[in-house]
C-alpha cells in the first residue's frame, strides 16, 4: 500500500487546528450577535404586538365604547366586557378583562376597534410571578394606556400609511 | 280566492292568488326581497323603495310591497308578467335607495344597540357601496320622549312609519305620526309623551333600525352573546310564546316569538320589562320564623320546622293555595303532597274566582284566541282585555276593524276600540236581550260572550255565569262548530291547574274558606291573598313578596324563567316554559322541594326527575301531554240562579304590578308611576 504523503503532511501540519483557530478567531472579533439584555434591546417593529393597553383621548375621555367586537373575535375568548350606560348616558364599559394567560398576542382585537381603544403596546416585559397578576382588568390596561400612549401613538402614526 | 294568475319571476312560472301582493308573491316563489316599511301584519305604506322589481315592460322598477300581483301587466300576445328580482336594473336601483338611506343615517353602529340585529346593517352587507359620494351636512334629529321603555336615537330613523302604523293600526293608540317632508320629515309622538299602551315594547322590535331601543336593555349585551331559550310568558293567562335571551347568569332580554295561533308576535310590555324583577327581592335561601322574626335557616331546619307542625295534625286543617305563576308540575307535586297528608284543601283560584271544577266548558277561552277574528259580534261581561291580557286585546281590536260588534257590561274603560255600554251593574246581563246590542248578537254568524276577571270575582259570579251561558245559548252562540262562551283568566297558572284538579276535593275547602279556618296554610307562590293572623303558613316562592312576610317557613324557589315548566294558557293549550337560568342561592325547583320535603315527612313522592312528574300528570290529564294543541271542551251550561246584581269592580288595579315579579321590578316601577302621574290629567285637546 502506498503512503499518502499528503494527507501525512497536512495532519503532522495540524491544518484542521488552524482552520478550526481561524474560524474561532474571525468569530471572536466579529460583532457580536447577543444583546446584554436587559441593558441592551433589539429593534422593534411599529407593529409589535406586545401588552394590551386601553387608551385615552387627549381630553382624558376614554376611547372605549362598549361595542364589543374585540370581544367577538378574539379566538381566544379572553376578553370580557359588561357595559351599561353611563350618568351622562355615553355608552361605556363597567368592567373590561383580559386574562392575558389565556390571550395569544394575534392583535385581532386592535384590529376590530373602531376607535383604537384597545391596542396591543411595544411592551413585552410583564412577566409576573403569580397567575392571577395576568388577569388584566379595565384600570390595569388604561393606567397601561397612559404609561405608553406617547410610543404608541406614534406607531400607529408610522403604521397609518399601510393600514 | 279568486283564479290563480300565472305570473314569471326570474325565467320560473308560478301561479299565485291575484290579491297577493307581488312582494309576497316574491317570497312564496322562495326569493328573497329586502324591505324596511313592509311588515307582514301592519298596512302597507310603500315608502322605503327598497323592495324595488324589475316588471318587464314597465318603465321603472316598482316597489313590489304595494303593487298586487292582479294589477301586472302580461305581454302583448297574452303572455304571462314577468318579474325579475335580480336583475342588473334591480340591484342598481336598490343600491340607489340604500345609498339615499345612508345619507342621513349616522355611521355609529359600534354604539348602537340594533347592531348586529339591525335590518339596514344586513341590506347594507347586501347592497352597500363602500364609500359614500355625500360631503354636505348630515342631517341630526332630536330624541323624542317615550318613556322609560323606550330608548329613541331619532338620527338613526329612516322613516319607515313602522312603529306609526303599529301604534294607530294594533295598539290602537294613534299618538304617533310622521311630520314634515324629504329631509325635514321626522317621527315625532303626540305632545312629546310617552305612549299609552300596554303593547309599545313591540315597536323595538318592528323598528328596523336602532332607532327606538329598549331602554332597560341599552348597552348591556349584544345579540351574538346571550344564549337565546324559547319560552312562555307568565306575565298573564295568553301563554305567549317567548324567548328569554341570558347572558351568563342574568336573564337580559324577552322577545316575542311568532305563534299565530296565540300572540301572533306581539307581547305586552309586562311580558317584556318585568324580568328586572328576577334580579331583586329574591329569596335565595330558607327562612324560619323564631320569636316572630325570620331567621336564615338551612333547608334540613326549614323541613324541620314543617315537619314539626305538620306531625299528627289533623290534614282536614292544612290548606294549600297556588299562586299565579307556578308551573302544573308544582301544583301537581303539591297536589299529590296534599294527598300524602290526607288533606283535601286545596285551590288554585286565590281570587276567589267562580270557576266550577267539573265543567270545562266553564272555565276555558272555548273559542280560542284565533276564533276571536271569525266572531262577528262580542260581549264582554266584567272584562277588561286590555288589562287583563293585553295582546288579547290586540286581537280583539283587529277583529273590531274588520267589523266586529263589541259590547260591554262592566266599568267604562278606554279598550283602544269602540264599544256599546250596555250598562255598570250585573244587572245590565238581564237586560241584554231588550238592548239595541241584543238584534247584534242575534244576527250575528258567530256571537261570542266573554267572561272577564270582575265576574268570575264577583259576590254573584255563579249567577253572572249562568245568566253569561244561558244568554250565550239563546243569541245562539253555542253551535256544532261554534262556542262562543270564553272566561278570561289573567293568571297564567290558573287553567293549569283546574285542568289537574287542584280545586278543593270531596269535603275540601275554597280559599276563602281555607283563609278563615285552617291550621296549616302552605302558599305555592301564593302573594296575592291576605292572610289573617293565626294559621302557621308555609311559604314555597322566589320573592319577598306579601306571601313571604306572612310566612312561617320560606323555601325559596325557582322563578319561572329558572325552571322548566307546563303552563296551560287560557284557551286549555298546553306550552312547555324551558329553563333560561339558574335560580339564585340555594333555591330550588318548585317540583323538588317537594319532593324533599315529602321524603322528611318519611313518605317520598314518587317521582324523582321532572319527566316522571310530568308523565304522572299526563295520565290523569292525558290531554296535556299534547303540547301545543287545544282540547276542545265538551259544552255544558252552568245552571242560572237568580238574576244577577251588583257593580263590576275591576280585577286588575295596577296593570304593572300583578305579579310578585312584577311589583319587584324597577322598570314597571316606573310605568306605573309615569301610568298614574297621567291618568287623570287631560290632554291639550280634550
Amino acid at each position: 500500500m502506498a503512503t499518502d504523503w499528503a494527507r501525512a503532511g497536512w495532519y503532522f501540519a495540524m491544518m484542521d487546528f488552524v482552520g478550526g483557530f481561524r474560524i474561532g478567531m474571525k468569530y471572536f472579533f466579529k460583532p457580536k450577535a447577543t444583546l446584554n439584555y436587559p441593558y441592551e434591546k433589539g429593534p422593534q417593529s411599529p407593529r409589535f404586538r406586545g401588552e394590551h393597553a386601553l387608551r385615552r383621548y387627549p381630553n382624558g375621555e376614554e376611547r372605549c365604547i362598549a361595542c364589543k367586537l374585540c370581544e367577538a373575535i378574539c379566538p381566544a375568548q379572553a376578553i370580557h366586557i359588561d357595559a351599561e350606560p353611563r350618568d351622562d348616558g355615553s355608552r361605556r364599559t363597567t368592567r373590561y378583562d383580559i386574562d392575558m394567560t389565556k390571550c395569544i398576542y394575534c392583535g385581532f382585537c386592535q384590529e376590530a376597534c373602531p376607535v383604537d381603544a384597545i391596542v396591543e403596546g411595544p411592551n413585552f416585559e410583564f412577566a409576573t410571578e403569580t397567575r392571577e397578576e395576568l388577569f388584566y382588568n379595565k384600570e390595569k390596561l388604561l393606567d397601561n394606556g397612559d404609561r405608553w400612549e406617547g410610543v404608541i401613538a406614534r406607531n400607529l402614526e408610522l403604521d397609518a400609511a399601510y393600514r | 280566492m279568486a283564479d290563480p294568475r300565472k305570473v314569471v319571476i326570474d325565467g320560473e312560472e308560478f301561479e299565485f292568488d291575484p290579491d297577493l301582493t307581488v312582494l309576497q308573491a316574491c317570497e312564496e316563489a322562495g326569493r328573497e326581497i329586502p324591505r324596511f316599511c313592509y311588515h307582514e301584519r301592519l298596512s302597507i305604506a310603500g315608502n322605503c323603495r327598497m323592495c324595488l322589481v324589475e316588471a318587464v315592460g314597465a318603465p321603472k322598477p316598482m316597489a313590489s310591497c304595494a303593487m298586487q300581483v292582479k294589477d301586472l301587466r302580461g305581454g302583448r300576445d297574452g303572455e304571462p308578467p314577468e318579474i325579475r328580482t335580480n336583475s342588473p336594473v334591480v340591484r342598481q336601483a336598490r343600491e340607489g335607495v340604500m345609498e339615499f338611506l345612508l345619507i342621513n343615517h349616522p355611521l355609529d353602529c359600534p354604539i348602537c344597540d340594533q347592531a348586529g340585529e339591525c335590518d339596514l346593517q344586513d341590506q347594507a352587507m347586501a347592497y352597500g357601496k363602500a364609500g359614500s359620494r355625500y360631503t354636505e351636512h348630515k342631517r341630526a334629529m332630536a330624541e323624542i320622549s317615550l318613556g322609560p321603555l323606550i330608548k329613541t336615537h331619532m338620527t338613526r330613523c329612516i322613516q319607515c312609519t313602522r312603529c306609526v302604523r303599529f301604534a294607530t293600526e294594533v295598539a290602537g293608540v294613534p299618538e304617533m305620526g310622521c311630520t314634515g317632508r324629504g329631509e325635514d320629515a321626522e317621527i315625532v309622538s303626540y305632545l312629546d309623551a310617552a305612549l299609552v299602551s300596554e303593547l309599545q315594547g313591540n315597536v323595538i322590535d318592528l323598528c328596523p333600525v336602532g332607532a327606538l331601543t329598549s331602554r332597560p336593555y341599552a348597552f348591556r349585551a349584544r345579540p351574538w352573546e346571550v344564549s337565546k331559550t324559547q319560552s312562555i310568558d307568565v306575565s298573564d293567562a295568553l301563554g305567549a310564546n317567548i324567548r328569554i335571551d341570558t347572558e351568563g347568569v342574568a336573564v337580559r332580554r324577552v322577545m316575542p316569538v311568532n305563534n299565530d295561533a296565540i300572540n301572533e308576535e306581539w307581547i305586552s310590555d309586562k311580558a317584556r320589562f318585568f324580568i328586572d324583577g328576577l334580579a331583586r327581592q329574591r329569596l335565595d335561601r330558607p327562612y324560619v320564623r323564631e320569636n316572630g322574626k325570620l331567621r336564615a335557616a338551612s333547608w334540613e331546619e326549614a323541613f324541620a320546622a314543617i315537619r314539626a307542625k305538620l306531625e299528627g295534625i289533623d290534614g282536614a286543617k292544612v290548606g294549600a293555595i297556588a299562586g299565579d305563576l307556578v308551573s302544573v308540575e308544582a301544583m301537581w307535586a303539591l297536589k299529590s303532597f296534599m294527598g300524602q297528608i290526607g288533606s283535601p284543601n286545596m285551590d288554585c283560584r286565590q281570587d276567589g274566582a267562580h270557576l266550577p271544577a267539573d265543567n270545562r266548558a266553564a272555565w276555558l277561552f272555548n273559542p280560542t284566541i284565533e276564533g276571536i277574528e271569525q266572531a262577528d259580534a262580542i260581549l264582554l261581561i266584567g272584562a277588561n282585555p286590555r288589562l287583563e291580557s293585553a295582546v288579547l286585546n290586540a286581537r280583539i281590536r283587529k277583529a273590531w276593524l274588520g267589523g266586529t260588534e263589541i259590547g260591554l257590561i262592566g266599568p267604562v274603560a278606554d279598550l283602544t276600540y269602540d264599544y256599546a255600554h250596555l250598562g255598570d251593574d250585573a244587572s245590565a246581563l238581564g237586560s241584554v236581550m231588550g238592548s239595541d246590542f241584543a238584534d247584534t248578537l242575534k244576527n250575528a254568524e258567530r256571537p261570542m260572550i266573554i267572561l272577564g276577571g270582575a265576574a268570575l270575582t264577583h259576590e254573584n259570579a255563579a249567577a253572572i255565569m249562568g245568566g253569561a251561558m244561558a244568554l250565550a245559548g239563546s243569541v245562539g252562540a253555542i253551535a256544532d262548530d261554534w262556542t262562543g262562551f270564553g272566561v278570561l283568566h289573567s293568571a297564567a297558572s290558573r287553567v293549569g291547574g283546574m285542568e289537574i284538579g287542584f280545586t278543593p276535593e270531596q269535603g275540601g275547602k275554597d280559599t276563602g274558606a281555607m283563609l278563615r279556618d285552617m291550621d296549616v296554610l302552605y302558599l305555592l307562590g301564593a302573594d296575592e291573598i291576605d292572610v289573617p293572623a293565626g294559621p302557621f303558613v308555609i311559604y314555597q316562592g322566589h320573592h319577598g313578596d306579601r306571601g313571604a312576610h306572612r310566612a312561617d317557613v320560606i323555601l325559596p324557589s325557582a322563578a319561572w324563567a329558572e325552571q322548566s315548566g307546563l303552563y296551560v294558557n287560557l284557551e286549555g293549550r298546553p306550552q312547555l316554559a324551558n329553563r333560561a337560568a339558574s335560580p339564585p342561592g340555594e333555591a330550588r325547583e318548585d317540583w323538588a322541594i317537594l319532593r324533599a320535603l315529602s321524603e322528611r315527612m318519611g313518605e317520598p313522592l314518587p317521582f324523582d326527575t321532572i319527566e316522571q312528574v310530568r308523565k304522572a300528570i299526563f295520565e290523569a290529564a292525558p290531554h296535556l301531554a299534547r303540547i301545543g294543541a287545544i282540547e276542545p271542551a265538551q259544552w255544558r251550561a252552568e245552571a242560572g240562579g237568580s238574576a244577577a246584581s251588583g257593580a263590576f269592580t275591576s280585577v286588575i288595579r295596577d296593570f304593572y304590578f300583578t305579579n310578585p315579579i312584577a311589583r319587584a321590578s324597577e322598570v314597571m316601577a316606573a310605568c306605573s308611576k309615569l301610568h298614574e302621574e297621567r291618568s287623570g290629567v287631560p290632554m291639550a285637546a280634550e
